[in-house]
Order: C-alpha cells, then structure tokens, then sequence
C-alpha cells in the first residue's frame, strides 16, 4: 500500500539551521493498516506526512503508495490517492465558500476538472446524507459560509471532505490537536468510525498515547527523523503508556529522560 | 444644463470603465493577489485596438485581439509569479513596465488618433441614430451584463469553483488535486483580458489610444471596488457583488465630473482618487473601532449600574 524506503530530508542544508528531519526512513504499511505515529517535537512525524503528501521534496529515497512511484509527483497529483486532514481546522477548507461547494470540490478530488457545473442536485442530496451522518446539524446550512463554522465543525468537515472519495491513504496530522477535549473525542470517534466503515489505510500522528494504544492496529515511535519502535497486533493492543515511555527513554538514551514529562 | 451633460457622459464613461473594474476584482478580490498590471494591460488594449484599426481591421475583431494580447499580459505576470516564484507585486509591476515599451512598439508612437476611423461606436451611431453618449452607454451596458453572466456561470464551474478556492486556502486546493499554478495563471489572464478589452472599448469611444492612458487604471478599479462594497454591504451574491462594481465604476466617474465641474483642475485628479480610496479603505476600519470603544464603555456603564443596585439590595 504505502512503501517508504531510505528517505531522508534535511532542511535548511549547509546552513547553521541545519536539521535533520529525517534519516533513512523506512516503513511499509499493508491493506488496511491503522497506523498511530507518536513521537516527541521534532522527531519528524509531521514531515513523513508531509514528505507522503508532496508538500516539500525528498533528498533521496523512494515513496511508493499503491504501487505507484510518488517520489517526484507534485503534491496536487499525489492528491489523487491521498485523504489528508491537518492540525490547523482552518486548513483543510475554504471559508469564503459554502459548506456543499468545499464537498463539491473534495468530491472532485482526482478527477478532471472542466467547465461542466461545480455542484449538482444529486451530489446535494448525497452531501445532506453524508453531513447528517455527522450528528452536527450541518445538513441544514448546507449553502452556509464554512468560516461561520467552528474549528471542530471544520475538522469533522474536512474529515468528510478527506474521506468523500476514497483515498489509497489517509494521512491525518495531529488532526485532534487544536480542538478541546470533547470535541476532540467526536472528531476521533469520527475517524474510528469513517476508517473502519470505507476499511482504509490510514496514518494519524497524535500526541495522545492513550488514542495512539487504543485506535488503529500498529502503532509506530519516532525520534530523530527515524523509526524506533514498530509495534502491531495483539502486542499492541496490550501495550500501557508506562510502556511507551519506557521504550522511548530505552530508545532514545539517557539524555532524553526529560521528555518523560514532556509526554505523559 | 452643463452639469448634467457632464454627468450623463461620466455615467458612460464608468460604464465602460468598469469592465477594467471587474478585471482588477478578479485578481484582487477572487484570487486574493495584488496585481499591478493592470495600468499596462489596460493601455495594452487600447494601443492594441488603435493599431489593429489603423492598419484596417475590422473594430470588432480589433477588440477580440486586445482581449488575446491582455489575457497574454496575464499570462506572463502568471509565469513570473508561478513558475518563477516572483511576488505577485513585483511581477506584476516588471509586467507592466515593460509592457510601457510594448505599447510603444505597438503603436509606434505615444498618441494613436482614431476620430477618422470607422470605430464600432461609430458604426452604432449611423445604425441606430444615438448621440455618442447614448451609444457608448449602451454598449457599455450590453457589454457588462453580458460578462456579468458569462462571469457568474464561469465562477460555478468546477475550475471557476477552483480559482475561488485559491483566493481562499491554497493548501486545500492542492491536497484537493487541483494545481494552483494554473487556477493562479486563469485568473490572471481573465483579469487583464476583461482590462484589456476595458482598454479598447474606452480608446474607441473617446476616439483614440495614449500611451497614458493606463496610468492610475489600479487604483480607478480599486475605487470602484470600494465604492460599490460601501454602497451594497460586502455580503453579496456573486452576480449581484459583480453588478455593485460596475455601480461604483460609474458613481466614481461621477464624483470626477461633479468636481471638475466645480473647478476642480484636471491635474489634481489622481491625487483626488488616491484620497477617495484611501479614505474609502480607512472608514469601515475606523467606524469598527468606535462601535468597539463604545460598546465597551457602554458595558461599563451596566456593570457599574448593576454594582449600585447590588450594594442597594445589600443593604
């Protein structure tokens, strides 16, 4: 499904902001794989998602999703096969622009855009089903501007948006991140729930170790642009927070013990 | 009597001027991009159309190459901006002063009179039997509620729907799959090809094409821009906010007759619109923070008032 092999990134090369993102970084996720990433500020989880989308280019290595070599593509090419949510609710949709022409636009994702009309009247009765599903009364402000919404409201809505065709790969980064605890608990009920129902392969990078035990099938650490725990199956699901820490402080060496506060 | 002649004329005229008007919100309202090309391409298209004309085209099909030639102007400020990664500004200023010497080149002089020429308005006049006035009124309204609509119904489709969402989030854009580089680019050359066309409608009507005759073309669209959200609200419908810019396109043309009417010189004309816009851009700021200062003060007066009654009760 998706095989990452040998990439590494470096930013600002040569320079004294010189960082390491990541160093020959290798994963390969199977059919229907739940992937959680944890990892502390600067390990690199954000730029894998980012390096998977096309936002920036890879110094060297290969990325593979569904076959398909994505190393060179431009990010809006890659959008083809991707669903991607991210941590900003303010990112993944237009404001000035209704909530069914934001659908109408994912509903395009992939597809050739032409000069037939940006939204008809069987997709409108479709996005009214698919935002009931919702719960949030969306539905009912279907032609509202989307920035009236709140920052949750965007995310289940650029949740849906992500997911309205369905994506070879599901990359959502810290999506949960910028909403309060409720909300963050509908909208990753939502994810749960949208991934299990469409059986997609999906990578969510969260802060969170106690979702990163409990959703999806395999959880991976990172740190330092590199990989250092793989954990899957029932291993997984019996894993403990107290066990991530310590994995991670094994992992990663003594100096890094600070972070145990950092992450708990 | 004079006066209203004067207006008469500048109604017009801001008809006329308001299709550059609609160009310039292309790119400044919809795309969100600050282009400064527009003082070029506008005279782009009246230089284009007036050398055209003069080497015996038709001036219909005149008008059909300044519109070509302005969407071409885009084109490059698009290039510079997208491929090149250049600022908006900054290519579209490189845009326009180069495109100074092209009209040069064009028309091989600063001036091209075109009063001895068949142009379209003249060829309307003789078929219908208007004053010029009336003609260029006309058409100038034919002209807009045409492109009004073609406008509206280009905006609802799906790459119409893409070059708005640029304006918006152009992250989302591409993780929708749609490249920004192009919508960037469309919007560009829609922009100046409705300036352009603007440019030769205009040259054709006052009889003949100047070198000058862009100069300021950003900050008369801006105006009219600003003029008609002061007058119709900023929340609108799509068709309708299109139709409020040719209004504000006319009332500022408007307000320049009355003025000069009343003695006003000519040359302080630009330093007159810079003024208007500016004071047009700093009265809803400025009306926002009074209403602010004075709800909070408002607020304050409540809560004391409820603090007295308070301590009454208390005692």
């Amino acid at each position: 499904m998706l095989e990452i092999s040998h990439v590494s990134k470096t930013f600002n090369k040569g320079t004294v902001n010189e960082k390491k993102a990541l160093e020959n970084l290798n994963l390969k996720l199977d059919e229907e794989d739940f992937v959680t990433v944890i990892g502390g500020n600067g390990a690199g989880k954000s730029t894998m998602l980012n390096m998977i989308a096309g936002v920036y280019p890879i110094d060297t290595g290969k990325i593979l999703i569904n076959g398909t070599d994505v190393s060179l593509m431009p990010e809006y090419k890659r959008a083809r096969l991707l669903g991607r949510v991210f941590q900003d609710p303010m990112m993944g949709t237009a404001a000035d622009m209704e909530i069914q022409e934001n659908l109408a636009m994912a509903y395009r994702r992939g597809k050739n855009r032409g000069l037939s009309w940006g939204i008809t009247k069987q997709e409108k009765e479709r996005y009214h089903e698919v935002l009931k599903k919702l719960g949030l009364g969306l539905e009912e402000r279907m032609s509202s501007k989307v920035g009236l919404l709140s920052g949750g409201q965007r995310q289940a809505l650029t949740l849906l948006m992500a997911t309205l065709q369905k994506p070879k790969l599901l990359l959502l980064d810290e999506h949960t991140a910028a909403l309060d605890p409720r909300t963050a608990k509908k909208v990753l009920d939502l994810t749960r729930e949208i991934v299990e129902e469409q059986k997609l392969t999906a990578l969510m990078v969260t802060h969170n170790m106690k979702d990163a035990i409990q959703i999806g099938n395999r959880l991976i650490m990172m740190h330092e642009g590199r990989i250092i725990y793989d954990v899957k199956g029932e291993e997984k699901k019996s894993l403990q927070v107290s066990d991530l820490l310590e994995k991670f402080e094994e992992a990663s060496g003594e100096e890094f013990s600070n972070d145990r506060m950092l992450l708990s | 009597m004079g006066i209203l002649l004067a207006i008469q004329g500048a109604v017009s005229q801001g008809v006329l001027w308001g299709i550059m008007a609609l160009g310039v919100y292309m790119t400044y309202r919809v795309l969100n991009i600050a282009d400064l090309t527009v003082d070029g391409s506008f005279a782009l298209g009246g230089s284009v159309c007036a050398a055209m004309m003069t080497l015996g085209m038709n001036p219909w099909l005149s008008l059909l190459v300044a519109i070509a030639a302005g969407a071409l102007s885009g084109a490059v400020t698009g290039f510079l901006h997208t491929k090149c990664e250049i600022p908006a500004i900054l290519a579209g200023i490189l845009t326009q002063i180069g495109l100074y010497s092209i009209n040069l080149r064009i028309m091989g002089r600063s001036n091209t009179p075109l009063l001895k020429l068949d142009t379209m308005f003249k060829q309307l006049m003789e078929l219908t039997g208007l004053s010029s006035t009336w003609v260029s009124l006309i058409t100038g309204c034919i002209f807009c509620g045409i492109l009004i609509a073609v406008l509206y119904w280009f905006f609802g489709t799906e790459i119409g729907s893409a070059i708005r969402a640029t304006g918006n989030n152009e992250n989302m854009v591409r993780s929708l799959g749609m490249n920004t580089n192009v919508t960037k680019m469309l919007g560009l050359m829609l922009g100046n090809a409705l300036i352009a066309l603007s440019g030769g409608l205009v040259s054709q009507s006052q009889g003949y094409a100047d070198i000058k005759m862009g100069t300021g073309a950003i900050v008369i669209g801006l105006a009219s821009i600003i003029i008609g959200e002061v007058l119709f609200g900023k929340k609108l419908a799509f068709g309708t906010k299109l139709f409020s810019i040719v209004v504000g396109s006319v009332i500022y043309r408007i307000i320049v007759a009355v003025v000069l009417q009343l003695g006003l010189n000519t040359d302080d004309l630009k330093l007159l619109t810079a003024i208007l816009v500016a004071v047009a851009l700093s009265i809803p700021v400025m009306l926002e923070k009074r209403r602010q200062t004075a709800s909070y003060k408002a607020s304050l007066n409540d809560i004391h008032k409820e603090d007295q009654e308070g301590g009454h009760a208390g005692n």
